[in-house]
């Protein structure tokens, strides 16, 4: 018998998931998070949830990890001093970056300019060039660069080594070549070169990704090392995969080498798990919006599967690695309200009062209004919390809503609905950056809230979108773990192609297919992945020539090899660049870069029906309660939802409190409980 | 006769009480149909100077014309006051000569789109949108003639017609434009992305009023622009003093040999309203620097730099317009008669922003910026490739960000919002060049406390025959330093040919013939800096030579000695600091360094910068 560990480290909790692969049954636990290193509540919990199920750590035939060890090393800074070995005329690329200063016209009277991540002290230049077609213009000059590299040794000390050389995207030769002699110089570091990470055009962008990885591959390296050193000594001897940010699994191994892919790995959880509950509750199409208590994230499910963008943010840093199409804004239910002097408006966020000192109503010293406070004081959020062990103070935070209120000249309870509506807007305008946006109607999406905080605004939030059902999960606090647990593990392939499509033909398209196939299944088997558990898809970046974007188009590599793939390749584009432009041009297309994406065999999960009752939650409810809805109190009823069963109707208003988040009906609307216990509200 | 707007519904919109949190949530809306504006156009356009530099500027304005969200200010008013026609439901409005729009853009290369938002025989608001296009005709590539004199040599003119007639896209009228330029499909199709960005706009505007309603909607925006007059009332009659103070600075020359020419600006308040004069600016020029500068987006600029420099919490709209005066001469370099040539104007444009920085800053020091914003670069190269293709490039490049009282200025950033250089692997691969060098040049910004940003070393390697043009300033008059601080270096443009000859360029020049091989160095200006340099920390200073930034000769401008190995050499720092200390004059140090003056910089002119000094403009 084997089973699926899958183990998500959160801020506050480490959640861990296990699933029976032959019947799919699931095992879930939750264990306090271990900041200082993560790593000892992910042993502790694998340790503790397998010992409480009767599991043997050699039943563990995969490990499946989603960390936020790489972002946390940019967001803090502890990232390793990297040496940077550019082409001669280029030593500061990262410098003068993309020349792009941020806040509008004026704006760089007070933008404070970040360093680049590579110091400009450890960056030297190679005596090489290639051209922008793969021809020569100058060799590497390797004695030269021998004494370069001798003499950064010698001045300064570097934990890492980037090579980013021009057209290197085109022809990798020099990089290769420079690599190997650097390798001798520096043989006890890690050296990364930008053809290997990202063969792609545009020298900023190469370098930056290319030294991002450098820069948190000891930290993740450490991490990943002594995290597979810990389970080996348990008795583990199945494989470690970690969540890449595209939502894919890569392999320990590969996790060491090019970490810049696990920056968003945190974020992908909680899309991956949605998107595993989406398929199985029978909604294709949804928008996300996982809640805590600093910041909010949002993303858009087509067709069971999440959005793809071609870059990665953490903080001031964008890279070129693909993640999931996840949007953030700086609201959370920590984020403070505020009314400045000269404006008078009322502002919520980006400011948050974090788990120290916490909202007004934790009690333990804050005396500013957050929109905790604003929920606590609007009856949205009952004041027992966590099963009574956490107990929330309503006049703390009716006094710190209260000073909104009076600098706004408005009553308490409106000064609270403020607040709770511009958050609402705020995350609103994400969620359209993602919808509406990218020409997608929010009408035809369900609504998924879940973290902590999620829940307590779906229902709002999807009146404004006009997406129904909303859709709550079971535990919507620990849903990243389903999604370590239920994703595939994914290898891709680019190639940057730059050719128009009048210049190339279905049959060249498909020898280079071939070849690219071949490439990923073999990098797939390595991840032991047998090619008979193979799939294959194909993706192709389509843009008019002389735009500065593609449109990234799903392609069949059938319709290459009978001669009709270029002619549909046309014809996806001009559809979708009507959809998202409304209109097309007479003008040629470009084939930009082509994808191959090779993924391993899905988990198999089912999710476990909950037992069945009349439509009737009075078993469930707890106490009758008041809440305040469009100016007046209503009067409203909270029940608890491990004590719901499928089928259970609750009119709103009304209130679902469990172990690790709320749920909030508003008046007027309606919850149903499906047969997994999933909430799904709508309209009445 | 201004224009006429036709309006099925003469009904007035209502007055509607407004909570706070509508306001808020209305004005987010429009900022985020704002960026979606931006998203759109760099999307789908085409010429590099758009979809790469964001060389484009999207508006958002109420019923009434008034910039709600935006970065130049509106210019609507003044375009209604002087469009002759009608303007109806499904009209979208085209136009390109700053004559017409009473400067709202400022040469014919700028495409405007114009979309009034109707509801129900309503109007409720304008979209805008306008861009630059790479080529309009005319006598060079580029359309940006540096000897023209006239506004009919610099490519074809759009007075404001209708691109939509009730609905109805007038296909004949673009195809007779298109036909004008060098580059027919980027224009063509950087036109549909500037329509489709006001199209998108214009539908966010349709749902915010649907879901709130028309009235709540206008009321909203009246309401916002109260917002701001308040905020700036407040900001004016605190910040800005009843006695005048001026500012003056110089355009280096106008393409023809004249120069520098004088922008001059007066400032005071009288009651709560600030007066901006610019009586003692030159007279117009002969050829294609003059600017023809709007009221409004003057204003604009104006209010922009108040609320940067001293409350940038504030947000920025047109509802404070009524509290500033803006005067400008009539035939000066800033308002000059038609048909005056004005494709140049670049380079006023951003030494406008030089003035107003050392307008507000000098009676407040602490908040003062050096000088740095001080042009556009351009560089134009284009010509036949061996198969027989056109090509044409137009590329924006950058100098150094001034120092700062933040800190230093950024190493070849960009002052404009929203732009970007174009990535070299880009070029290479789409244009028949190599770019050999791109670095920020060590010792050009100009020392302080707070260095100023260096210019960019830029060199490209021209691998087909053609023609460049070069477009720059501050080549003969620095960009000063304040508090202390020493003024920039100045740009440079020099030739280099396969044997090793080297020719210096001037900064403004067309039609320069370039063979296969030959090399280009394009070096901008640096910023200037801020504060002391002998009060910057010696092992910063130690740290940027390390980094290329500032020379070992370069530190000593801020009394830094070095040893061999690049160790501060504490003594020797100690005896130069002191050395400069009593070679100056005694008392502060003064609030502004111009460099040596004109006197001495017409002297050594052709020494210091391979160039003749210009003549004196008549």
């Amino acid at each position: 018998m084997t089973y699926r560990l899958g183990v998500d480290v959160g801020g506050t909790f480490t959640d861990l998931l296990i699933i029976d692969e032959a019947t799919g049954r699931t095992f879930r636990d939750k264990v306090p998070s271990t900041p200082q290193d993560p790593s000892i509540a992910v042993i502790e919990g694998a340790r503790k949830i397998c010992s409480d199920n009767g599991i043997k750590p050699e039943q563990i035939g995969l490990f499946l990890h989603g960390t936020t060890v790489a972002t946390n090393a940019v967001l803090e800074g502890k990232i390793a001093r990297v040496g940077l070995l550019v082409t001669e005329g280029y030593r500061h690329t990262l410098q003068i970056a993309r020349s792009f200063v941020p806040g509008g016209l004026a704006g760089w009277i007070i933008w404070p300019k970040p360093e680049p991540l590579a110091p400009l002290e450890c960056t030297i230049e190679a005596p090489e060039r290639m051209a922008a077609d793969g021809t020569t213009v100058r060799a590497l000059d390797e004695a030269v660069l021998r004494e370069r590299l001798q003499a950064l040794k010698d001045s300064e000390s570097i934990e890492a080594l980037t090579i980013c050389l021009i057209n290197a995207y085109v022809n990798d030769a020099h990089e290769i070549r420079a690599a190997d002699i650097a390798r001798e110089i520096f043989p006890d570091i890690p050296i990364t070169i930008s053809s290997a990470i990202l063969p792609e055009m545009q020298e900023y962008e190469r370098t930056l990704t290319t030294v991002a990885n450098s820069a948190v591959r000891p930290t993740v390296a450490r991490y990943v090392n002594n995290l597979a050193g810990e389970l080996g000594k348990w008795g583990m001897t199945g494989n470690l995969s970690l969540l890449r940010s595209d939502g894919g699994l890569q392999s320990a191994k590969k996790s060491q080498e090019a970490p810049v892919n696990l920056l968003m790995s945190g974020p992908a959880g909680g899309v991956a798990g949605a998107v595993w509950v989406a398929n199985t509750a029978g909604f294709p199409n949804i928008l996300t919006l996982d809640m805590g208590g600093t910041s909010t994230d949002v993303a858009l499910i087509e067709n069971g599967a999440a959005r793809l963008r071609r870059d990665t943010s953490v903080g001031h840093l964008t890279v070129r690695a693909s993640s999931l199409d996840v949007k953030t804004v700086g609201a959370g239910g920590g984020s403070m309200a505020y009314v400045p002097e000269l404006t008078k408006a009322l502002r919520v966020g980006p400011q948050s009062a974090g788990a120290m000192p916490g909202p007004a109503c934790y009690g333990r010293g804050g005396a500013t209004a957050t929109v905790t406070d604003a929920n606590v004081v609007l009856g949205y959020l009952p004041e027992n919390l966590l099963g009574g062990s956490f107990k929330l103070d309503r006049e703390e935070a009716k006094r710190a809503v209260q000073k909104i209120a009076d600098a706004l000249g408005i009553s308490l309870m409106d000064a609270a609905a403020g607040i709770i509506n511009i958050v609402n807007e705020n995350m609103f305008g994400a969620l359209r950056l993602v919808s509406v946006q990218q020409g997608y109607d929010p009408r035809d999406f369900a609504l998924m809230p879940f973290g902590g905080a999620g829940p307590l605004h779906g229902n709002a939030l999807a009146r404004l979108m006009g997406s129904w059902p909303v859709v709550v999960p079971p535990s919507p606090g620990v849903l990243c773990a389903y999604g370590d647990a239920t994703t595939r593990i994914r290898v891709e392939h680019q190639r940057s192609f730059n050719r128009s499509i009048t210049k190339t033909s279905d049959a060249e398209v498909s020898r280079l297919l071939n070849e690219m196939s071949d490439k990923v299944s073999g990098d797939l088997e390595q991840e032991s992945v047998p090619r008979s558990e193979q799939t294959l898809s194909l993706e192709i970046d389509v843009r008019y020539i002389g735009q500065a974007f593609e449109v990234p188009l799903t392609a069949q590599f059938a319709d290459f090899q009978n001669g009709t793939g270029l002619e549909k390749l046309r014809a996806a584009f001009n559809t979708e660049h009507e959809r998202l432009f409304t209109f097309n041009l007479d003008v040629e297309h470009e084939l930009v870069n082509i994808r191959v994406i090779a993924l391993g065999k899905p988990a198999h999960v089912k999710p476990e029906p909950i037992a069945k009752g009349d439509g009737n939650p009075k078993a469930a409810r707890l106490r009758d309660h008041q809440m305040w809805i469009n100016g007046r109190s209503h009067d409203a009823a909270i029940y608890q939802r491990s004590l719901l069963r499928a089928g259970d109707i609750i009119p709103g208003p009304a209130i679902v409190c469990e172990m690790d988040s709320t749920t909030v009906i508003l008046d007027g609307n309606v919850a149903r409980v499906d047969a997994f216990g999933n909430i799904l509200l709508s309209e009445q | 006769m201004p224009a006429t707007i036709i309006e099925t519904n003469t009904a007035p919109f209502k007055k509607r009480d407004l909570d706070p949190v509508t306001l808020d949530i209305i004005e987010n809306a429009l900022r985020n149909a704002r960026i979606e504006m931006d998203a759109t156009v760099f999307r789908t356009a085409m010429s590099p100077g758009i979809r790469e530099q964001g060389d484009c500027f999207p508006l958002i304005a109420d019923h009434k014309g008034r910039m709600i969200v935006g970065q130049f200010g509106s210019f609507i008013t003044g375009f209604l006051n002087v469009y002759q026609g009608s303007i109806e439901d499904g009209d979208m409005i085209w136009l390109s000569d700053p004559y017409s729009c009473e400067g709202a853009i400022s040469h014919n290369n700028d495409w405007l789109v114009l979309l009034p938002v109707f509801r129900k025989g309503r109007l409720v608001a304008w979209t805008s949108h306008f861009g630059h296009q790479t080529d309009i005709g005319g006598k060079v590539p580029g359309s940006i003639p540096t000897d023209a004199a006239s506004i009919f040599e610099e490519g074809v003119r759009i007075p404001p017609v209708k691109i939509v007639k009730q609905g109805v896209f007038q296909k004949d009228l673009v195809d007779v434009i298109m036909h004008q330029s060098r580059m027919p499909e980027w224009c063509r199709s950087d036109l549909n992305a500037l329509i489709a960005s006001c199209r998108v706009a214009a539908r966010r505007v349709n749902e915010i009023c649907e879901r709130f309603g028309d009235d709540v909607f206008v009321s909203t925006t009246d309401a916002l622009l109260e917002r701001n007059y308040r905020a700036m009332a407040h900001l004016i009659s605190t910040s800005i003093g009843e006695a005048p103070v001026s500012f003056e600075d110089y355009l280096c020359d106008d393409g023809r040999g004249n120069g520098p020419f004088k922008i001059k600006c007066t400032m005071w308040r009288e009651g709560g309203r600030v007066v901006l004069d610019f009586a003692g600016t030159d007279p117009q020029s002969q050829s294609s620097i003059n600017f023809y500068l709007n009221e409004n987006m003057f204003r604009m600029f104006f209010g922009i730099y108040m609320i940067m420099v001293f409350d940038p919490q504030i947000l920025f709209n047109d509802g404070f317009y009524p509290l500033v005066d803006v005067r400008i001469p009539e035939g000066s370099l800033l308002k000059p008669k038609f048909p005056a040539a004005l494709s140049q104007r670049t380079h006023a444009l951003g030494r406008i922003f030089n003035i107003l920085g050392g307008l507000l800053g000098q009676k407040t020091p602490e908040f003062l910026n050096a000088a740095g914003f001080s042009s556009s670069p351009h560089l134009m190269y284009s010509g036949f490739d061996r198969a027989g293709k056109w090509f044409q490039l137009f590329q924006i490049g950058f100098g150094g960000i001034p120092g700062r009282p933040l800190g230093d200025g950024p190493d070849g950033h960009s002052l404009w919002p929203n732009f970007t250089n174009v990535p070299n692997e880009f070029l290479e691969r789409y244009f028949p060049l190599r770019i050999e060098r791109f670095e920020a040049l060590a010792n050009s910004g100009g020392a302080g406390k707070h260095r100023g940003g260096n210019g960019i070393h830029m060199t490209y390697r021209f691998l087909e025959p053609g023609i460049i043009a070069i477009h720059d300033d501050r080549w003969f008059i620095p960009p000063w330093g304040v508090n202390g601080g020493v003024p920039g270096a100045r740009a440079r443009k020099i030739l280099e040919k396969p044997d090793g000859t080297k020719k210096i360029l001037p900064n403004k020049a067309d039609n320069i013939e370039v063979e296969n091989g030959d090399q280009l160095h394009f070096i901008t200006w640096g910023g200037g800096g801020w504060g002391d340099p002998l009060e910057r920390d010696p092992a910063t200073v130690a740290l940027e030579v390390r980094r290329g930034l500032v020379t070992r000769d370069g530190a000593k401008d801020y009394g830094v000695v070095l040893t061999k190995t690049g160790a501060i050499d504490e003594a020797a720092t100690k005896a130069l600091r002191d050395k400069i200390h009593a070679a100056r004059p005694a008392g502060p140090l003064p609030v502004f360094n111009y460099g040596p003056g004109l006197a001495h910089l017409r002297e050594h002119g052709l020494a210091e910068t391979g160039l003749p000094a210009p003549r004196a403009p008549r």
